[in-house]
């Protein structure tokens, strides 16, 4: 058997501890799912989960596989600029509390189309609202698919990268259509826990053998070092052709903030051209830097699958209370992935070669390799098999929880409300699986397409579209009285499906390479990079727009509003939310 | 809780509801404030003062230790300050409309 393995290349410590990890989540979600059998139990009997449980599965459910293998590998290909990355995916969550946490638990709703139809009394609105679940979904699910691909090709490494895709999509697919991984609490903050263990522990002992965090970043000199002042016993393997030099690497502004701006630069022809473009170079890279924190800070309070979990704290301080320990949780987390790319650039400079699932994304699954050219070939194989396992983890994980949120929303708002009003629950049960299964097919088919680009480049990509739709709308609705449903509705899609708009623009041309947009970009840097950093326009766009319009029909102000901004902001002891609750069952509402 | 207690007439006064924005309100803004400034100030330092932010500090560049380490505790603190406070203006807001119904 082991000779098999060997004679295919495949390492069967790697193989197996993979293996399990996927049996392990697969059953636990089929063994939790059968002690609670309705949807409705999710709710229920999340009312009772601790802060600690419930912070743990926010976290599970957040990390994905861009946090887990995307941030090294962008690290270890840009350098410090990639680090605004994991800062703003933990950070992003302090407006989530300052804003939007407590009031929203307080409202009762617990998906933003929820919120939408509570807050203005519209159907229509919650139609629309729906419709970004699937736009910001599909974007996410992309890059779940390519760690997917990624870490299977890695595994099996005659694999192509495809069949790792449709294999891993078609399992999850398979298990949340047969009623597997509803999100319970309980699998969720294990899987937390799974890839803390599997992102520190490897790294722990690769550093204690080959060198710390920062004497491997010691190594990289500065503008300003002439020579790079690596401490003793420190190795370093001759960097490739494509790695950016250590003085852009390791400074602000580098490749990744400068792509477009050097792209232009090599297609100039005069010298003069050239020198316009260098002195623009800072510049743009600075606003490529704040338009991509906009993105990342205001899209983390406005992703919706993130939102839903809000839920399952039993009041509005819980709510808040969970927030805070999220942040710790996954700020611990984010410290230990760009550790991975400082020490890969030193050590494994290969990948900066390779291209596609071959390329830097996979320094973390391979890392713990290098062991065994230190005499522990064992333990680098292990070790190897514990990244890939909280690899396995994460995109498994994000993967089936963004399946049920879009499945949901398809299977009851769009078909539920809009096709079929008067379905019983068993034709929208039947529903829910068909949806998985469509939504499931388009996202492998999607995955396919995009191995060239980055993990956490794409994850990005999603979090600029929320900040640009979800983000304006729970802000503007928790805090302003004047928001009219119109004002809302239109803000959210202008400034939402621009920024979709503009951000499927630069990954179409850069999946497919279409000549006459490279063209385009190259005479034009400064657009493209408002087009793939959409949201330092977008998001002020979409606010201006809510204000002009509100304004403009104030007379459709929800006459209830007062009532509404109380509930969302009157301390729970006052028990506003019961009154509120009666008031609408008395009117015969919902 | 069991029967909503019925709330006093005073909670459902506009100026009620605006003062209850308003401190909340406040005091969201002020941390955000915090936070912002920081992610402002990060990368006009690193743009204007880049040989500052180059120096080696334990190894690291000072600008990488302060975004790839110390951001995270920064904005711990934010929070926990943020929490502490936010639940004491709701503890507060709560007596005072309470009290309300029993005068």
């Amino acid at each position: 058997m082991n000779a098999l393995l060997a004679a295919a290349g495949i390492d069967p410590w790697i193989a197996i501890c993979s293996l399990v990890t996927v049996v392990i989540t697969v059953g636990m979600g089929f063994w939790t799912a059968g002690k609670s059998k309705s949807a409705g139990d999710f709710f229920v009997a999340g009312r009772s989960v601790s802060v600690g449980w419930n912070a743990s599965a926010i976290s599970g459910e957040y990390l994905s596989a861009a946090s887990f293998m995307g941030v090294a590998g962008m690290v270890m290909l840009n350098g410090y600029d990639a680090l605004w990355y994991p800062v703003c995916y933990a950070c992003g969550y302090l407006f989530l509390l300052l804003f939007i946490a407590g009031p929203l638990r307080r409202f009762g709703a617990y998906t933003i189309p929820d919120f939408a139809e509570g807050r203005y009394d519209s159907p229509v609105f919650r139609k629309i609202a729906v419709c970004f679940v699937l736009f910001i979904g599909f974007f996410y699910t992309m890059p779940q698919m390519k760690g997917a691909g990624t870490t299977l090709a890695y595994i099996f490494p005659g694999l192509h990268y495809s069949v790792g895709v449709i294999v891993v999509g078609a399992v999850i697919t398979l298990n949340v259509s047969l009623g597997g991984m509803k999100g319970i609490t309980l699998v969720q903050a294990f899987q937390y826990w799974l890839k803390v263990f599997a992102i520190t522990i490897p790294i722990f002992v690769l550093a204690s053998i080959v060198g710390h965090y920062q004497q491997h970043l010691e190594a990289n000199k500065t503008a300003q070092e002439t020579v790079a002042a690596a401490p003793a016993g420190i190795e370093r393997k001759a960097l490739t052709a494509k790695a950016p030099k250590d003085e852009q690497w390791i400074a602000p502004f580098g490749s990744l903030t400068t792509k477009a701006v050097d792209n232009a630069i090599k297609a100039a022809k005069t010298p003069e051209e050239k020198a316009a473009l260098e002195a623009n170079k800072k510049p743009y890279s600075l606003l490529y830097t704040y338009s991509l924190i906009i993105a990342l800070v205001c899209g983390t309070a406005g992703l919706p699958h993130i939102l839903v979990r809000f839920y399952t704290n039993p009041d509005g301080v819980a709510a808040k209370r969970t927030t805070m320990w999220v942040m710790i949780l996954i700020g611990v987390f984010y410290v230990f992935p760009p550790v991975y790319g400082v020490i890969g650039r030193s050590l494994m400079p290969e990948l900066y070669e390779a291209i596609g699932s071959k390329g830097t994304d996979k320094v973390v699954l391979e890392l713990p390799t290098l062991l065994a050219g230190r005499d522990y070939p064992l333990l680098g194989s292990v070790l190897s098999g514990i990244t890939c396992a909280g690899a396995f983890a994460a995109f498994m994980s994000t993967f089936s929880g963004l399946l049920v949120s879009m499945s949901s929303a398809l299977a009851h708002d769009i078909y539920g409300r809009m096709l079929k009003p008067d379905s019983s629950p068993e034709q929208r049960l039947k529903a829910f699986k068909w949806a998985a299964v469509i939504i499931g097919v388009v996202s492998v088919g999607l995955g396919t397409q995009v191995e060239k680009l980055n993990i956490n480049y794409l994850v990005g990509q999603a979090f600029a579209i929320a900040a640009a739709s979800y983000f304006p709308l729970l802000f503007m609705s928790v805090w302003w009285r004047g928001m009219t449903m119109k004002g809302a509705a239109t803000g959210m899609l202008v400034g939402g499906l621009m920024a979709l708009g503009a951000i499927t623009l630069t990954t179409l041309s850069d999946v497919y390479a279409v000549q006459s947009l490279a063209d385009f970009w190259v005479a034009n840097p400064l657009v493209r990079i408002l087009c793939e950093q959409p949201a330092i326009w977008a998001v002020p766009l979409s606010i201006i727009l809510m204000i002009v319009v509100s304004k403009a029909t104030a007379s459709t102000v929800p006459a209830d509003v007062r009532m509404k901004m109380l509930v969302l902001h009157a301390p729970e002891a006052l028990g506003l939310k019961q009154e509120y609750i009666k008031e609408h069952e008395g009117l015969g509402g919902h | 809780m069991s029967e909503s207690p019925s709330t006093p007439d005073s909670i459902h006064s506009d100026a009620f509801l605006a003062r209850l924005m308003r401190d909340q309100l406040k005091l969201s803004i002020a941390c955000a404030l915090c936070f912002v400034v920081a992610l402002v100030a990060l990368p006009l330092l690193n743009y204007f003062q880049p040989e500052f932010m180059a120096q080696r500090v334990f190894g690291f560049t000072l600008t990488w230790l302060i975004l790839g380490v110390l951001f995270f505790p920064f904005v711990w603190i934010i929070s926990y300050v943020f929490i502490k406070r936010s639940i004491a203006l709701e503890d507060a807001e709560a007596k005072a409309a309470l009290d309300g119904l029993t005068k």
